[in-house]
């Protein structure tokens, strides 16, 4: 006596090749999602108390980073603007206009603007901004072209394996320690050649052990 | 069964044989239970975490009581394989960043700051810097400019940082029960001032703790003052009465003594455990241990001698230790004073007797060492064994080089039972109208005979302000919160008389009021603030050195500083005008009798959690008790021997009744303990406080009476027949073999001792007796089949010096503060899941009577070829080039097969979230710069890595290499006695490369060739060959049973 139908066979074939197929689609669209601005926030414009415009400031007005992101060459935080930074010019200029009211609120009350974090990484990662200056990096190679970001975006994922591209060859990013700041800063062609001998010169080593950023 | 306790059997009399003969049993053990081999310490032995194994084995033997089937297992592994994989697909939280509105001048965000302050604690300020992230306090560090601190700390302001942060402390003031405000007490005290004015005081009392700060002792002065009839009453259940009543029977005044143990060749401690606990303790942790290097040339071995009945760390560290009950001592001392002649100490002392070799013995070695010998007196030894020392010290020429006398530290030296005793006698006669008690707690730990508790409710004002809504504060008509010192202004004394400014680290969390601004608020002078009180008072005070320098500068110095120059007491010269009455022995110290119902009973301050003021603190509570590991509990400590007699062993709950004063506690079998004596811990059985230090341990205070406070003669012991299990990390973590099933590797590796001692005779002769054993064949072999990675960069390693480490737990407490360790309670404990990162292991060596004891501190050993890299599934362990075994929280995925396979059983692991991510008020406590572990995550000892990469961070951008020293481990700067060094051994000029190279160094099961980082210098004791023998009391009948 048969017990099974003769279609049992196809649908057992198309039952164990489709599980193979769909755990490989499954894994692909979970990859392509990982991937997605949905998931990482790159290149997605966060809303801001009072829309702050680094390319006003930083190209039109040519504004050093260092200017407002005051420990970025000292501590592992870059540092944000107090209130009387922003106010060492707007108690000057635009004093009356309704976009700044928050900053001159702050001002006024003594209570913080709470800004939203664009650039942020989980809390067992410990990034730290100094070393990566002094080593000759600049903060368009991160933070992507702020200085054409009318509101201020997340320019790369900031995933792990982002951050190993550059650990393991420093030379394709590294520039000279005097342009890290210069926002318009572009590559040289031979960018190999001079990140090469950039590598030697800043004593850069290619830290990938864990206990770099984990700890 | 059966067969085990055969086994036992012959154990034992092996032991009794070997006790009989003077030899000591040349084996290490861990504890009574080691010794004895019984079930727990073979489950210890065999597993990491044995509260696993005994789960397994209740589910093998009723395996449908959780009805949990083998289906359902296979069910939610596969569902939590699915969400581990689906946990990591969560989007990061949205963060706010909240900058400052007008930044502070010295704020570098993400940068933390130092500030100078002190700890008033225990009689004396300890000096630290501590360290503030963007205004939060995060940990506590010594300040190496201050002389009682050196840069060093001891386990109580480790543990300070907690109790600033402490949820459970007092938040607001309390009116009859209800919450108020200070505006409501200004306008009661309003009142009850105009009644002060009107009768200057009369019926006015201040009861406080022991002051030693400066400005707070003026304030008082200036109110008692002000109210001529009011009167001023200080009281700390373990202060140091007896010290100031020994210096008043010797000199006829109170005086401040001080030691110099760098000076010292030859020590005597009188029961006093001057390692661990009373004024100066880490700085003379440190100038002891500085005296322990064999090798040195210019100062050779110092020599301890240690006579006490429950044994402490001083204890442990002595090159000659005899157990004796505390009552004897006062006839030792006799018996010593009389043999160094002192003239008529020993006339018709009865006690000599039974030490008299010991006696001459020392006594020789002390004639020989005069000038460069110090006696020191126990704080719970009674005033005529202080005035004792005093007189030795005088005889042996000590004065001015081991010992220093000052004016006392106390702004108003009294005796503190007496003066409560004062005060409950007001009290109860009526004459009381208001009690102000600041920063005490007298309901819970006044003596039992005062009944403080029904004289209290007898006045009709009743203020009271602590940190805690305490016992007292709950029978208050006023609760005032009080301000942790590191919110508040304030001066205090160092062991020698240097002050140092207590400065606020934060403003206050809650609304707390410090007792220098209490004083403030009484004395109506609210419109000064502490700050300006403080400076006031130092403007006409400061010491003479300073008043040429402007007042500004000199004040921003000290701050800086921490410590005031200059303001060390001066020398004092004192002769020792001892009474005749010294011939009279006291009549208590009754010979030891084996057949007495009663024996006596010792009480001491609890070693983690004091008085009781520090019940709260859950890392003071979790920390293991130096030598007998307990944690969570006091208990009755026995000796073996007297526990047999009266049939008792460990856990058994039993009723203690002391002259008819009554109270239940368990019993712990102490090794080492004096016989006919039992030690029991004051500072436990709290009813009012936090949720983590209440109704834990036996109250001791119930039982404890005015006229003998310390040394109490009359104990009954009464069994119940109940047990009360005791969490004791003693046996936990114990390496050795497991028995039958043991792999030829292991048998190798446990043939040699984990522990290295030798004597310092025997370590001249042949210094590389640690090396003695290793097999020439094994040293041939190459280590490994594969080539060893070339380690060219920096090499972190850590050196542990048994002979300086003096067993004190500050490294213990550090880690956890600077790691961010977690808490798992009373039952997590019993299953061996305590977090300890570095733990101190125990040893004894010889009979239970009087083994020697050793410390051996264990961290990870951060091995070269570690066996827990190579078993780890996911990755989530790793080698660095560095030869850190770096742990990987965010890849673990709790296997625990690393655990497993440590030989060292330093891995921990979260078996549930005992991180506490709810509390708002503990998140600023965190390190910042290490990750707050979750459940499930596997975590260790890493070398305080943030440290080391903060350090080579700031040294690559200085372009230059790490400066030997620049990296301390948290463990390292804590320790009092420097017996923790770490460094780079690849860098052959650095202190921890110079120190691996000593001959006495040696590695932890070095035969299974993990290459460990982490090695020790041997422990070299310094015995006095013209010593007896060490004595041993004849072996009890029966056997110790611990099962």
């Amino acid at each position: 006596m048969q017990i099974f139908h003769p279609s049992t066979n196809t649908i057992s074939r198309l039952s164990i090749y489709g599980a193979v197929v769909f755990i490989g689609l499954l894994s692909y669209v979970l990859y392509e999602i990982g991937q997605s601005p949905y998931y990482t926030e790159q290149n997605v414009p966060q809303v801001q108390p009072v829309p702050f415009s680094h390319r006003h400031h930083v190209s039109q007005l040519g504004i050093d980073c260092r200017y407002c992101h005051t420990s970025v060459e000292t501590s592992s935080f870059a540092g944000m603007p107090s209130t009387q930074t922003c106010m060492t010019c707007h108690s000057q200029i635009w004093t009356n206009t309704p976009i700044l009211a928050p900053v001159r609120e702050s001002y006024e009350t003594g209570r913080s603007i709470s800004w939203t974090r664009v650039n942020t990484l989980p809390q067992f990662v410990y990034f730290d901004h100094s070393i990566h200056i002094h080593k000759g990096i600049g903060c368009t190679t991160c933070h992507g072209d702020v200085g054409e970001m009318t509101i201020t975006w997340r320019a790369t994922t900031l995933q792990m394996t982002w951050c190993l591209d550059c650990h393991r060859h420093p030379e394709e990013y590294v520039r000279p320690r005097d342009q890290v700041f210069n926002v318009n800063y572009a590559p040289p062609p031979n960018q190999l050649e001079l990140g090469r001998k950039l590598v030697r010169e800043y004593k850069i080593n290619s830290l990938t052990s864990c206990d770099t950023c984990h700890r | 069964m059966n067969v085990n306790n055969n086994r036992e059997n012959t154990r034992d009399e092996d032991k009794s044989r070997q006790i009989a003969t003077g030899a000591t049993p040349s084996r290490f053990w861990r504890g009574l239970a080691d010794l004895n081999g019984t079930e727990e310490a073979r489950r210890f032995r065999a597993d990491e975490f044995p509260g696993t194994e005994s789960d397994l084995q209740a589910i093998e033997a009723n395996p449908h009581a959780n009805h949990i089937s083998r289906r359902t297992v296979l069910k939610y592994m596969a569902a939590s394989a699915a969400m581990a994989g689906l946990t990591a697909c969560t989007i990061l939280p949205t963060e706010k960043i909240v900058p400052y509105v007008r930044p502070p001048e010295e704020i570098v965000p993400g940068k933390p700051l130092f500030y100078a302050t002190s700890m008033p604690f225990a009689g004396e300020g300890a000096g630290l810097l501590v360290k503030s992230h963007m205004g939060r306090p995060t940990k506590v560090e010594g300040n190496p400019s201050h002389p009682g601190s050196l840069g060093h700390t001891d386990i109580f302001a480790q543990a300070a940082i907690l109790d600033l942060y402490d949820p459970y402390r007092s938040q607001t003031v309390i009116r009859d029960g209800e919450i108020a405000s200070w505006d409501d007490f200004y306008a009661a005290l309003g009142a009850m001032r105009g009644a002060w004015n009107a009768n200057k005081g009369a019926g006015l009392r201040l009861l406080t703790d022991t002051i030693i700060s400066p400005t707070v002792g003026a304030q008082i002065r200036a109110f008692l003052a002000a109210f001529p009839e009011a009167k001023w009453h200080q009281y700390e259940p373990c202060g140091r009465d007896n010290a100031r009543d020994g210096a008043k029977l010797a000199f006829d005044d109170y005086v401040n003594a001080f030691y110099q143990l760098e000076n010292a060749d030859v020590i005597v401690s009188l029961e006093a455990n001057f390692l661990y606990s009373g004024p100066g303790h880490v700085r003379y942790a440190r100038d002891f241990a500085a005296r322990r290097d064999p090798d040195s040339a210019t100062r050779p071995m110092n020599r301890l001698y240690v006579v006490e009945s429950t044994p402490t760390i001083t204890g442990a560290m002595a090159d000659h230790r005899l157990p004796m009950r505390s009552s004897e001592v006062e006839g030792f001392a006799r018996a010593l004073a009389a043999n160094l002649g002192v003239e008529g100490a020993n006339s018709g002392a009865s006690a000599s007797g039974q030490f008299a070799d010991w006696v001459t013995a020392l006594a020789k070695d002390l004639s020989a060492h005069r000038g460069s010998s110090i006696v020191i007196a126990g704080d719970e030894q009674p005033p005529i064994v202080h005035a004792l020392a005093h007189t030795i010290n005088e005889k042996l020429g000590n004065v001015g080089k081991t010992i220093v006398y000052t004016q006392a530290l106390e702004i108003e030296p009294v005796n503190g039972f007496e003066s409560l005793r004062d005060l409950v006698n007001d009290l109860n006669s009526g004459s009381v109208e208001t009690l102000i008690i600041i920063g005490t707690n007298p309901a819970y730990d006044a003596p039992a005979d005062f009944d403080f508790v029904h004289a209290y409710l007898k006045t009709a004002n009743r203020v009271h302000s602590g940190l805690y809504y305490d016992e007292t504060a709950e029978l208050s008509d006023w609760h005032l919160p009080q301000a942790h010192f590191l919110e508040s202004w304030g001066d205090t004394r160092a062991y020698d008389g240097s002050v140092g400014i207590i400065q606020p680290l934060i403003s206050p969390l809650y609304q707390g009021k410090s007792a220098l601004d209490l004083l403030l608020i009484l004395a109506s002078d609210t419109h000064l603030s502490a700050h300006d009180t403080l400076r006031n008072y130092w403007m006409a005070n400061r010491p003479a050195q300073a008043t040429a320098q402007p007042f500004e500068d000199w004040w921003e110095t000290m701050l800086n500083n921490g410590v005031m120059a200059g303001s060390v007491f001066p020398a004092k010269q004192m002769t020792v005008k001892l009474p005749t009455e010294i011939g009279s022995p006291a009549a208590s110290a009754e010979p030891a009798n084996s057949t007495q119902e009663a024996i006596e009973l010792v009480f001491r301050a609890d070693p983690s959690i004091f008085d009781g003021r520090f019940a709260n603190n859950s890392w003071l509570q979790e920390l293991p008790k130096p030598i007998n590991h307990l944690t969570w509990d006091n208990a009755v400590l026995l000796s073996p021997g007297t526990a047999n007699r009266l049939g008792l062993k460990s856990e058994d709950y039993v009723n203690l009744d002391l002259s008819g004063w009554k109270v239940g506690a368990p019993v712990y079998v102490m090794p080492g303990h004096a016989d006919e004596c039992a030690t029991l811990n004051l500072g436990y059985g709290r009813w009012k406080t936090g949720e983590v230090g209440m109704r834990r341990g036996v109250n001791a205070y119930y039982i404890r009476t005015s006229n003998q406070p310390y040394i109490a003669q009359g104990l009954k012991i009464q069994r119940t027949g109940l047990n009360y299990p005791l969490a004791t990390t003693q046996h936990h973590h114990l390496i050795g073999p497991v028995g039958e099933e043991d792999e030829l590797e292991s048998v190798q590796a446990f043939e040699r001792d984990l522990i290295q001692v030798s004597t310092l005779s025997d370590y001249k002769t042949n210094p590389n007796f640690t090396h003695e054993g290793e097999h020439q064949e094994e040293a041939d072999k190459p280590e490994s089949l594969y080539p060893g990675y070339p380690y060219t960069g920096y090499a972190w390693g850590m050196s542990i010096d048994l002979n300086r480490c003096v067993g004190c737990n500050a490294c213990v407490v550090a880690c956890g503060a600077e790691n961010n360790a977690s808490i798992v309670g009373k039952e997590e404990v019993l299953r061996g899941r305590e977090m300890h990162w570095i733990r101190v292991d125990s040893y004894f060596r010889g009979g239970v009577e009087d083994p020697e004891m050793y410390f051996e501190p264990v961290p990870c050993m951060q091995c070269e070829n570690s066996p827990c890299e190579l078993v780890f599934p996911v990755g989530a362990t790793n080698h660095s080039p560095e030869g850190l075994n770096n742990m990987i929280y965010n890849r673990c995925v709790g296997t625990r097969y690393c655990s497993n396979n440590c030989p060292y059983k330093v891995r921990r692991f979260n078996f549930f979230l005992f991180s506490d991510f709810r509390t708002q008020s503990t998140y600023g406590m965190r390190n910042p710069d290490v990750t707050v572990r979750s459940r499930g995550v596997m975590e260790k000892c890493t070398y305080c890595v943030q440290r080391i990469n903060h350090a080579k961070i700031n040294a690559e951008e200085q372009n230059r290499l790490v400066r030997d020293s620049e990296i301390k481990t948290a463990c390292q700067q804590v320790c009092p006695a420097d017996a923790i060094i770490f460094g780079n051994i690849n860098d052959k000029s650095s202190q921890v490369a110079k120190l691996k190279a000593q001959s006495r160094g040696y590695k932890l099961l070095e035969v299974l060739n993990t290459r460990p980082r982490t090695s020790y210098l041997a422990r070299i004791r310094n015995p006095n060959p013209e010593m007896p023998a060490q004595k041993l009391h004849p072996p009890a009948a029966g056997t110790i049973d611990q099962n």
